[in-house]
């Protein structure tokens, strides 16, 4: 069991998330109710990752992030490294290629919400910032639950990007899915083994976890 | 956290998308029903008020401060206009509890004194023991009160409800009316009610206005709107169906008695208010102006003979529709117990009297 594996996969799936859910929140609330020029242009952006083979989105951020490129050297000065082949590298591609997963439950979730009931905390006097926190997020936290879920879920999962762009470098890029691989190209069957079923336990326990807690129990919040 | 009650003052003027022409007021402890008929703009000028939606032109006041102006471009948030609002379909927060809903509107009062409010108000809805109860777990008349609680906890300036009894059934819109009657009286704000109900409107409001296709036509008293339309179009948007064309034959003043033609008859006017000899005029025989005549009153002129063509039980009173001849049928409401006295099946002859100290002169349909 490759434990260095297993808690770089663990630190990917938490940063994603939370790097990712304030990005995730803001953009399903604009796709939700902004009404605006080239939305369905964004919208289409953020669907594509769901739609690209893995290998293609690897070989673009390996190309975008290659420190010879203008973009990856423009990168490499704000973040004071290349980013091919480093943790952040993989985070930053986590980030993207997750977006569709986190984006849609949450957009769908801002949508089911009735205007009226905006409105309506508009005039008892809440502020946006405060309608948003104590009407509007509260009620697309269900959305919110199913997009940390299905994050986790494919993070954990994740093997063609971070392979093309991270390598299988220990405790820098290589996840629990490429140790996997690793020893499968090994033979280190028994060892693939147990760690397919350690990955397979986290993954379930995490998204059952996670669902728990979108059966918030509905007691009265008297911090009103 | 009481402040001294403040008149509305509202002027809207659009074109697009929406027309809109619109002018009220309305008095502190005063209840103006804005009635019309779906899609004449009666919620628009709601949301209006409520800083929702944003007319292109006008203005909007509360005594001296102004929340709306398209002039000088002063718009008021509604965060800042001190409106409570209840929505048509009261638009609870479905994840709060009863006093959460209405906690979360009190942002002004202090933190430790909020709950104990809250739930006075909810008291005073009658809603107490019903505090932790969600919007899901209340009947369609608890959710009203609740909203009405919401609306209520801001310490409002103003009052506005949307279509307040739309969502119940009769039986508990019965009952709340008679609530909201109680309710208002205790209430030293302007209070605007919008319906399409003209029953409710007459039951609950000081006076209403008629809007028609985003325009104001009329403000007064309820008896007023009603039996001195100031058009055909107003007295049929309140519910009038007996508006006929006539001429004037014997114009006259307040203590008078004036004429007019209709087709072959000249009816007897108590006066024809602004109206010349020989001028084209509408008019309007209310409902509760019409009675049954006695068979010998013939030699009065506005005694008419007709025949029961339908006849519509609406409880304790009927609608009798009369046809007079080839062209014109009158309707009016009798008590059920006297049509079933006089046995006015259809197909019977009567004789009705038009009471000329009710048939109203308008300007007739241009």
């Amino acid at each position: 069991m490759d434990w260095t594996a297993f808690t770089l996969s663990l630190k990917l799936a938490f940063w994603t998330c939370v790097l990712l859910l304030p990005l995730a929140i803001l953009l399903a609330r604009l796709l939700a109710w902004g009404r605006f020029r080239g939305k369905s242009l964004i919208e289409a952006l953020v669907m594509l990752p769901l739609v690209l083979p893995p290998t293609v989105l690897g070989f673009y951020f390996l190309v975008g992030f290659s420190p010879q490129s203008d973009l990856g050297a423009v990168l490499a000065a704000i973040f004071g490294e290349p980013l091919v082949f480093t943790f952040l590298g993989v985070l930053i591609a986590s980030i993207i290629i997750n977006l569709p997963f986190a984006v849609q439950p949450i957009q769908r979730a801002f949508e089911a919400i009735a205007p009226n009931v905006r409105e309506a905390a508009f005039v008892s006097g809440l502020s946006p910032w405060e309608t948003m926190r104590r009407v509007e997020l509260p009620l697309a936290w269900p959305g919110i639950v199913s997009a940390i879920a299905l994050v986790i879920a494919h993070t954990l999962g994740e093997f063609g990007v971070i392979l093309m762009i991270g390598g299988s470098i220990p405790g820098e890029t290589r996840v629990l899915s490429i140790a996997i691989y690793d020893s499968v190209q090994a033979f280190r069957t028994g060892e693939a083994a147990v760690m397919s079923a350690a990955l397979l336990a986290f993954s379930l326990l995490a998204i059952t976890l996670v669902h728990v807690l979108a059966r918030r129990p509905r007691t009265g919040s008297h911090d009103a | 956290m009481t402040r001294e009650p403040q008149p509305l003052f509202v002027a809207l003027s659009q074109v697009a998308p929406i027309p809109l022409e619109v002018a009220l007021a309305c008095r502190p402890g005063e209840l103006l029903a804005l009635v019309g008929p779906s899609g004449s703009g009666k919620t628009t000028v709601l949301r209006a008020i409520a800083g929702l939606y944003r007319p292109a032109t006008g203005r909007i006041r509360s005594g001296s401060e102004t929340w709306f102006d398209g002039e000088t471009g002063v718009v008021v948030p509604p965060q800042a206009r001190a409106v409570g609002l209840v929505f048509q379909d009261y638009a609870l927060f479905p994840h709060l509890s009863a006093i959460d809903n209405v906690r979360l509107a009190m942002r002004h009062v202090c933190e430790p004194e909020r709950s104990a409010a809250a739930a006075a108000l909810l008291a005073r809805l009658h809603l107490d023991g019903l505090e932790a109860r969600f919007p899901d777990q209340l009947s369609g008349g608890q959710r009203q009160r609740v909203a009405i609680a919401r609306a209520l906890a801001r310490d409002p300036r103003v009052l506005l409800l949307d279509e307040p009894f739309a969502a119940v059934d009769r039986m508990t819109r019965e009952r709340l009316k008679e609530e909201l009657a109680a309710l208002r009286r205790s209430l030293e704000i302007p209070i605007v009610l919008v319906t399409h109900d003209l029953e409710e409107a007459q039951a609950l409001a000081d006076r209403i206005c008629v809007i028609h296709a985003g325009r104001t036509l009329q403000t007064g008293a309820p008896d007023d709107v009603r039996l001195r339309p100031v058009t055909p179009l107003a007295a049929r948007l309140m519910g009038q169906t007996n508006v006929f064309q006539g001429v004037v034959t014997r114009a006259a003043g307040p203590n008078e008695q004036g004429r007019i033609r209709w087709g072959e008859r000249a009816l007897h006017v108590a006066h024809t208010g602004v109206f010349r000899d020989g001028e084209r005029v509408a008019w309007l025989a209310p409902s509760d102006f019409i009675a049954f005549a006695a068979q010998e009153a013939q030699d009065d002129a506005n005694v008419l003979s007709g025949v029961v063509t339908a006849t519509k039980p609406l409880g304790e009173v009927t609608s009798l529709t009369v046809r007079l001849d080839e062209e014109e049928s009158l309707r009016f409401n009798v008590a059920t117990r006297e049509v079933r006295e006089r046995g006015c099946e259809e197909g019977r002859a009567v004789s009705l009297r038009l009471m000329p100290e009710g048939i109203h002169l308008m300007p007739p349909d241009s």
